[in-house]
């Protein structure tokens, strides 16, 4: 791990937001917010999901256009008012967002200079866009001399992993001479290396006077990179300090706004017997025909614990586990077994008639109908409930959804709001909701806490140590270490598409979970 | 976040009621337009009598377009499909002497049937719904060449012709009406009551008994209108009911949730337990169904089966559903709008043909409107961003 100096930068300001307020009908999103950024530092912004992150950026960013909120902005020291992300971006100011904006067909040239190549009468100079790109890409650290992993301009981008992708994504801010970056949560798919090679350039960027607001959850990052950071809490600003006056706990408490000692909530589980199990299976690669994303895995699960999934990127956890659930189409061979009885699941009807319930990584994509409401949403797993010969009856799935609102703790007006204007740790809570609404004795939860914050983290832990002891089986797929060592009892290291061991917590660290699932140790 | 005022109840379905009445204003401007343009004789009741009837068949394939768009999809096949049912059925009971009743059971079967396969090859094979229902929509363009021979069969029997022709009597009108606002205050009654029961908060009861007296305004100044015509057609009894249906279907009971769902997100509805493929099969044997209704009530009217019948009826459907608020991206709209749509779509057509514009002008007209009402679609949804 390469260590990174906070080099102080100058008392110059480059970027100067004002009390911005900014209103979503029937949500005010940002109150007088402020946020003074110093020329060539990396400043960080941390808050909870719903403190306001996201809109002040796209504020900044101009994709809320000028007039959509109050407030005033100033780049070196001049009023400035965007009406689109065009007129930001000639200005300087490049966002790079959560999701990569980038076109998975076209090459890594072509992405880089989407929109803006060189050109003669419209007419692409191909050559010297791929020089130019290049160029790019070594200001990136890829294609650098001495660098490890290199792109070729021409390559499609579809071929890339994530965070190769992620440093494509900064070279194409470059190319637009971006003088203020900012990047929205850009580690959050990355593996351990890849953000050491991330913050690395963003050292760099830092030395070539180029300004970097960084938007995190991570405050081991925060802390290791930024200059100043600013917190916002409820829609509001409350505070901004140097980094070298400030603690991690600091920063968390600030954002809570109440003192969190204890990250993970673990409570003595007293495991029974063993209830679900799971026998040589095998999952075919429905994409390369004769390859297994998963090679014959057995592994069994007692009553009373909490099962934590532990592995690389692309170890063939998720395609295991949807697979399972009946959800991922390859074929598939092995047996499961739940309370002595085998299953025979064809689709996730057959799994969450079966008492299973498979919970996605990905919540927009999988795991939630955006544009429906909550109550819609809670029930759309147990319509068979909440209905009698098919037809609907409302008020029992108000009285059910309001129960399971309840129980979570979910944070909204009301049930008929939709579930687009919910925070991120709200739509999982309502996720989850939908989940424990078919009763399940397994819940498979993959990635139950990714890109949510402290304190809704915290809750969700809690549920989790609850529906141990209602007799749940929990098991929790997580590319978080702190996380799994911090919940499981009991934790199953994956290698590449294959189970490498079992560790017991008590015997369990950082380095025992990483020595077992990079294969220089096994169990 | 903080939270200022949010109206709980208005939240989720706010956006499209407020097309709707958008749709309603449009709607009596339209009607306003004509009446002038025609001096008067647009809103006679003998043409209006006559309206309601020309959008008999839009709506039946609305409602099942309705469904279709919902669900995420699309079904170019429903005009030459009913052009193909009217024509099996003409050369049913003219050439091979079926009796009607034989006849109505297998055009209603076939339309289940189409819907059947097209569903199938759509959930099952991932074929694109556009591609599938255009590829059908070719197939039964020539299918009803070939079966009716390119001519026109006719006559057909006089019960047959009723359900396209006949209008129902004045006493039958006036006892639909009565049926219709008494369910109208049952349901409500029923409403309050099962809210009661479960101690929801009840809206006040003289709101509710506004908007019902509305509604029963509204059935009444219908009835009245057409029976001062002929009575009300029988089409579009037919249509009132299956849009009634339809909307009970998509509103109340698990199936119409889980389309919205599928519509809303495809793979998140399969990973809440949904059976995709199911549900979408279905969807389209509820289209093809709607076909066969339509293209009974089209050869009925038409007293034949004819080669060029319900041809380019699928666009009227689509502009109706989408006029209506329906989304094309899926999950969202109303069969009742759908039906609206309906009355914008048949109202030009009827419109324009009384103020005498050419035919090649209807056409530019609906078409504009058309695209006039998907930009409309898209616009309000980019505000709401």
């Amino acid at each position: 791990m390469s260590e990174t100096v906070a080099r102080p930068a100058g008392d110059e300001v480059i970027l100067r937001m004002e009390s911005i307020t900014k209103i979503f009908p029937g949500v005010k999103a940002l109150e007088n917010v402020d946020l003074t950024v110093r020329t060539g530092s990396i400043h960080a912004i941390c808050g909870e999901n719903g403190a306001g992150k996201s809109t002040l950026i796209k504020v900044l960013c101009g994709i809320y256009a000028h007039g959509t909120y109050d407030g005033k902005i100033f780049l070196d020291e001049t009023e400035r008012m965007f009406s689109s992300t065009h007129e930001a971006e000639k200005a300087g100011i490049v966002s790079i967002h959560q999701e990569l904006a980038l076109v998975p067909e076209m090459s890594v040239a072509e992405n880089i200079f989407l929109g803006n190549q060189p050109n003669r009468a419209g007419l692409i100079n191909f050559d010297q866009m791929i020089r130019q790109a290049d160029d790019l890409l070594k200001k990136v650290g890829i294609n650098s001399l001495n660098s490890a992993n290199n792109v070729n301009p021409n390559t499609k981008v579809i071929n890339l992993g994530v965070g190769k992708q992620q440093l494509v994504e900064i070279a194409k801010a470059l190319a637009k001479n971006a003088r203020v970056l900012i990047l929205d949560e850009p580690t959050s798919a990355l593996t351990e290396n890849e953000v050491d090679v991330l913050m690395d350039i963003l050292d760099n960027l830092r030395k070539k006077n180029i300004t970097c607001i960084y938007i995190s959850h991570k405050l081991d990052e925060v802390i290791r990179i930024a200059d100043d950071v600013t917190i916002l809490r409820d829609g509001q600003t409350i505070d901004t300090k140097h980094i070298s006056e400030i603690t991690k706990s600091d920063i968390v408490r600030m954002m809570v706004g109440r003192e969190l000692t204890n990250l993970f909530p673990r409570e003595k589980h007293n495991p029974g017997e063993v209830a679900f199990e799971v026998k040589n299976y095998t999952v075919n690669n429905p994409w390369v025909a004769g390859k297994k994303l998963v090679n014959n895995i057995s592994f069994n699960v007692r009553y009373g614990e909490i099962i934590g999934i532990s592995g690389l990127m692309g170890s063939g956890r998720t395609e295991l586990f949807s697979s399972i659930y009946g959800a991922f189409e390859a074929r598939s061979e092995g047996e499961v077994y739940l309370e002595g009885k085998k299953l025979n699941i064809k689709s996730p009807t057959d799994a969450i008639k079966n008492g299973i319930y498979y919970l996605t990584e990905d919540r927009k994509k999988y795991g939630l109908v955006l544009g429906m409401s909550i109550l819609e949403n809670s029930t759309l797993s147990s319509l068979n409930k909440v209905s009698k010969y098919g037809l609907l009856n409302t008020n029992i799935e108000r009285t059910l959804t309001q129960k399971f609102i309840d129980f979570l703790r979910t944070k909204t007006p009301s049930q008929l709001v939709k579930v687009s204007n919910l925070s991120g740790g709200n739509q999982q809570k309502v996720a989850i909701g939908k989940a424990l609404m078919t009763q399940p004795k397994v819940l498979i939860l993959d990635e139950p806490t990714r890109g949510i914050d402290v304190g809704a983290k915290y809750e969700i832990y809690k549920i989790m140590n609850q529906l141990v002891e209602q007799g749940v089986i929990v098991i929790m797929i997580s590319s978080d270490l702190e996380e799994v060592l911090g919940m499981s009892d009991r934790i199953l290291v994956f290698g590449i598409g294959e189970l490498r061991g079992s560790v017991d917590i008590s015997e369990a660290d950082q380095e025992v979970i990483m020595n077992i699932a990079t294969g220089v140790k096994s169990v | 976040m903080s939270e200022i005022a949010v109206k709980p109840n208005k939240a989720k379905r706010a956006s499209f009621s407020f097309r709707q009445y958008a749709m309603i204003v449009a709607l009596i401007i339209l009607f306003i337009l004509f009446t002038v343009m025609t001096k008067g004789s647009f809103i006679q009741t003998r043409n209006l009598s006559n309206l309601a009837r020309q959008m008999a068949i839009t709506g039946v394939l609305a409602t099942g377009m309705a469904m279709v768009i919902v669900s995420g999809n699309i079904d170019l096949s429903v005009g030459t499909l009913l052009g193909f049912i009217g024509g099996i059925g003409a050369a049913g009971m003219v050439w091979w002497g079926w009796d009607m009743y034989t006849t109505i059971a297998v055009q209603l079967l076939l339309g289940l049937t189409v819907g059947l396969i097209q569903g199938s090859i759509i959930a099952y094979l991932r074929m694109p719904a556009f591609i599938t229902t255009l590829g059908a929509q070719l197939i039964f363009r020539g299918a009803t060449l070939g079966v009716i021979r390119g001519t026109t069969v006719a006559p057909l029997p006089k019960g047959y012709v009723y359900l396209g022709q006949a209008y129902v009597s004045m006493t039958l009108g006036w006892i639909f009406a009565v049926v219709a606002i008494g369910l109208l205050f049952y349901f409500m009654v029923n409403k309050r009551k099962s809210n009661m029961k479960y101690k929801f908060e009840v809206k006040s009861l003289s709101v509710d008994i506004l908007k019902a007296s509305f509604y029963s305004l509204l059935i009444i100044g219908f009835v009245w209108i057409m029976n001062n015509y002929k009575g009300i057609p029988l089409p579009v009894i037919i249509m009132l009911a299956l849009s009634i249906i339809f909307t009970f279907v998509a509103e109340k009971i698990t199936f119409g949730r889980s389309v919205y769902a599928i519509g809303g997100n495809r793979e998140a509805a399969k990973y809440a337990g949904i059976n995709v493929n199911r549900i979408t099969i279905i969807v389209f044997m509820l289209s093809g169904l709607m076909s066969g209704v339509a293209g009974i009530i089209m050869s009925a009217r038409l007293n034949a089966g004819a080669p060029q019948a319900g041809l380019n009826m699928e666009t009227d459907a689509i502009a109706a559903a989408v006029i209506g608020g329906i989304s094309m991206t899926g999950g969202i709209g109303r069969v009742s709008g759908a039906l609206i749509g309906a009355v914008v779509m048949a109202t030009l057509d009827n419109g324009m043909s009384m103020m005498n514009i050419q035919a090649f002008w209807q056409f530019i007209v609906k078409g504009a409107v058309l695209i006039i009402a998907v930009w409309f679609d898209i616009s309000s949804k980019n505000k709401q961003k």
